[in-house]
């Protein structure tokens, strides 16, 4: 390693950071939007709403500000990544929007139909923009075809082969998961012993789709497993998930609500944290010529701006963990409406 | 299709609709700040429904405003990929800086300001207005800096690295606080509090002609007319002040916002007129010296005109000069209504005069036509620069990315902006034939 090569290594694990922060926080609130149709009350429905009503987008700036990071750090890849994509993303934004959209305009008219198209528009845009980023994630891990130049020329169509649709709906099985823990912990009544029973459904879809992708990235992406060959100490790593994962019914059974909803946050810092060793220092695949890979070393910005960008991370981040820690202390508890509920 | 042309005009049409939100957000938020100080100050309950009702239409812009703001943080990466690439170390530090010190600072105390009202003391939420308040203007800071970087490009080097030239930061206060950074943010603030007053200024006049809920909206209007006359008068010294240095670092942008195009000459300022660009003069009402005057303090002072620059490198003249001259006009007749307005209250005969209430009701369109129209302005007068000076527009496109895609995404954006905007405005309309609530006069016994 040279003298700034650390800083590499600092950004691309930084990136992880607010990408995993947004995995963890936007995950539980597109998990209560794919869930959102289960529900037939009206009452039940805003309840739910209500429970991401305070948090949501606050959730989604770790995605705007991770894409600002990624932009910052590695403008390659961002380039790459985003014109590449282009009409997956494109397809993104627009969930993003018709989620946003919804979650704030459902209960401000009490006509029926009104209220059961946006509460469609919000389940669906939920489950698709969660689908979306589980594409993208299986295709920079699968490879995507670069030049030379680590330029993407890529189709939509070709985008959506097995393994990413396999880590697509795995995206989403986990999302229902997490939603479904969060949502027991901030509803109670009727409400809560409906969602109870969305718990094991949703944590058997997942450790299914959880153990597809395992075999289908041994079969088809056994770059990924390199580095627990080479380091067999990494293997706490996918433990760490198994026991997080395991440890959420025995909480659930003990009624320890919190401690469920922390196990399914640690089972996701692990994912995302085997993803990271898999990829290392990859963050876009080049498959068939892996030498065009896009890493972050060759797709960084210079060293100063890496500096400079940490200095500013490291004033950053402590607050921002202050207010998000703040703002879930603040609203903690079960939800209470009142006239400025959504 | 023209992939060049399309993509710029989704960039305009997704920024250009997303510019509606966020100046609302940054007015309405020192209206808020200045309403709950007041009730905090002064306890009469009528001061907290007041901070009441305008939280929720703020709410309510907000949410459009994050909505349609994702959108373009990703759209450099998008459809600007070249773009992106060359200026990544520089432009997405200032993007990064503004998710990290302004998103999460507004986001987080939103939730307090929107739903806290029963779970915080008093004091702790008005300092969670405080706090949206300053994100933000903290969001205007990084953004305007960004673009202002774009503008006038300093702090930086150009090198040459495995995958091409690109900038690279050399000093980060030189690029933070590059030539036009302050005079473009200054210029930019005061017009998103005119957005803001001038919007609580139309819906209070729209409740004193229907005579509902007038206590409410006279004490609304006072705040609003005061905030619209500092931000009115702020806008004739910022703009005055970016002329001038416009004049020093894009002498090409100034040149056609007046439609000069001899070279070293002293020059006049047109009052109306427009340009003939096949004979490269200008018809109109022009002062003689008074642009020289204005800038450089002498009425005999040379300029630099069009001619200084070959013709590639110059700004299509014609639509820069007449958006500029009507961001002029408007913020003339802002000034006009809010120094008149003020004028009138404090003489105790504004509620008095019908048809000047009416003018007020539709002044709320005014500060957004000047928003939109001075940023096209400003970055149309770039043009054929990307970055000035450093890389063309054409050349900051995207590698990879197809007219066919372009058209597709930009038709879809225009469908979906104008359900959203339908649906503002009508979200808008019965927030406001609702009015405030009765329930939130704060009661004794009940935490505020």
């Amino acid at each position: 390693m040279s003298g700034t090569e650390h800083l590499n290594v600092i950004w691309y694990v930084l990136v992880g950071v607010l990408f995993t922060g947004y995995a963890i926080l936007d995950g539980f609130d597109l998990g209560t939007g794919a869930l959102h149709l289960f529900t037939k009350k009206d009452l039940h429905r805003r309840t739910l709403l209500n429970a991401i009503g305070p948090v949501w987008d606050g959730n989604e700036v770790w995605l705007v500000t991770g894409g600002g990071a990624l932009f910052a750090a590695f403008p390659e890849v961002y380039a790459t990544a985003f014109s590449g994509f282009y009409t997956a993303f494109i397809l993104l934004l627009f969930m993003l929007i018709f989620r946003a959209v919804s979650i704030d305009v459902r209960s401000k008219q009490a006509h029926p139909r009104w209220r059961a198209f946006w509460d469609t528009a919000f389940s669906v845009s939920s489950l698709l923009a969660s689908l979306l980023i589980g594409v993208a994630l299986g295709n920079i891990a699968y490879g995507v075809p670069l030049t030379a130049e680590g330029i993407y020329y890529g189709s939509v169509f070709a985008q959506l082969h097995p393994y990413a649709l396999i880590v697509g709906v795995t995206t989403v099985a986990l999302f229902m998961m997490h939603g479904a823990i969060y949502l027991v912990m901030k509803t109670d009544g009727e409400l809560n012993a409906i969602i109870r029973n969305w718990i094991r459904p949703t944590m058997i879809f997942f450790f299914l789709m959880y153990t597809i992708t395992t075999v289908a990235t041994l079969l088809y992406v056994p770059k990924m497993t390199q580095p627990f060959q080479r380091s067999p100490w990494l293997f706490v790593v996918p433990l760490l998930t198994i026991l997080a994962i395991a440890n959420i019914p025995r909480e659930i059974h003990h009624g320890r609500e919190f401690r469920a909803f922390l196990s399914s946050c640690v089972a996701m810092v692990a994912l995302m944290a085997l993803f990271g060793i898999g990829m290392f220092p990859e963050l876009i695949h080049s498959n068939p010529n892996p030498e065009y890979s896009l890493t972050a070393f060759n797709a960084a910005s210079s060293p100063k701006t890496l500096k400079t960008m940490l200095t500013i991370a490291l004033i950053g981040m402590p607050l921002v963990l202050a207010y998000t820690f703040s703002i879930y202390w603040i609203f903690r508890g079960k939800v209470k409406m009142d006239n400025m509920s959504y | 299709m023209d992939v060049l042309l399309l993509s710029r005009i989704q960039f305009a049409v997704t920024i250009g609709f997303h510019y509606i939100y966020p100046p609302l957000s940054i007015g309405l938020g020192v209206i808020l700040v200045i309403m709950e100080g007041l009730y905090l100050r002064t306890r009469n309950p009528l001061y907290q429904q007041m901070t009441r009702f305008w939280v929720r239409i703020f709410g309510l812009t907000f949410a459009i405003g994050v909505a349609t703001g994702i959108v373009m943080e990703f759209e450099f990466g998008t459809n600007w990929a070249r773009y992106s690439r060359f200026v990544g170390d520089v432009f997405g530090s200032a993007l990064a800086a503004e998710g990290i010190f302004a998103f999460f600072l507004e986001s987080g105390f939103l939730a307090i300001l929107l739903f806290g009202w029963d779970k915080v003391k008093p004091g702790m939420h008005f300092f969670a207005t405080i706090m949206v308040c300053f994100g933000a203007h903290f969001s205007a800071v990084w953004i305007v800096v960004a673009n202002s970087w774009m503008q006038t490009p300093t702090g930086y080097h150009i090198v040459e690295t495995a995958n091409g030239f690109r900038a690279e930061i050399t000093d980060f206060w030189a690029m933070v606080f590059n030539p036009s950074s302050i005079d473009r943010l200054s210029h930019t603030i005061m017009g998103a509090w005119q957005a803001g007053a001038f919007f609580v200024i139309s819906v209070s006049a729209y409740y004193l002609l229907k005579k509902k809920h007038e206590q409410f909206a006279r004490n609304s209007i006072k705040i609003a007319l005061a905030v619209a006359v500092v931000a009115s008068l702020g806008q004739l010294l910022t703009g005055h002040s970016s002329a001038e240095t416009l004049a020093q670092t894009q002498p090409a942008k100034l040149a056609a916002f007046e439609g000069i195009y001899e070279d070293g000459k002293p020059a006049g300022l047109t009052v109306i007129g427009y340009v003939d660009e096949a004979n490269e003069t200008v018809h109109g009402i022009t002062i003689p010296g008074m642009l020289s005057w204005l800038v450089h303090g002498d009425p005999n002072a040379p300029i630099t005109g069009l001619h200084a620059f070959a013709p590639e490198d110059r700004p299509p003249v014609q639509i820069v000069f007449q958006l500029y001259h009507a961001m002029v006009a408007i913020g003339m007749t802002l000034i006009l209504l809010a120094v008149g307005g003020a004028l009138l209250l404090w003489r105790g005969t504004l509620f008095k005069h019908t048809w000047l209430l009416w003018i007020l009701v539709f002044s709320v369109l005014l500060p957004q036509l000047a928003n939109q129209i001075g940023w096209a302005a400003a970055e149309i007068g770039r043009q054929p620069w990307i970055v000035y000076g450093l890389m063309r527009t054409a050349e900051g496109l995207s590698e990879v990315v197809t007219g066919q895609q372009v058209l597709g995404s930009l038709i879809l954006f225009t469908l979906i902006y104008i359900g959203l905007f339908v649906l503002f405005i009508f979200l808008l309309d019965q927030k406001i034939k609702h009015g405030p609530l009765d329930e939130d006069l704060p009661t004794m016994g009940r935490r505020a």
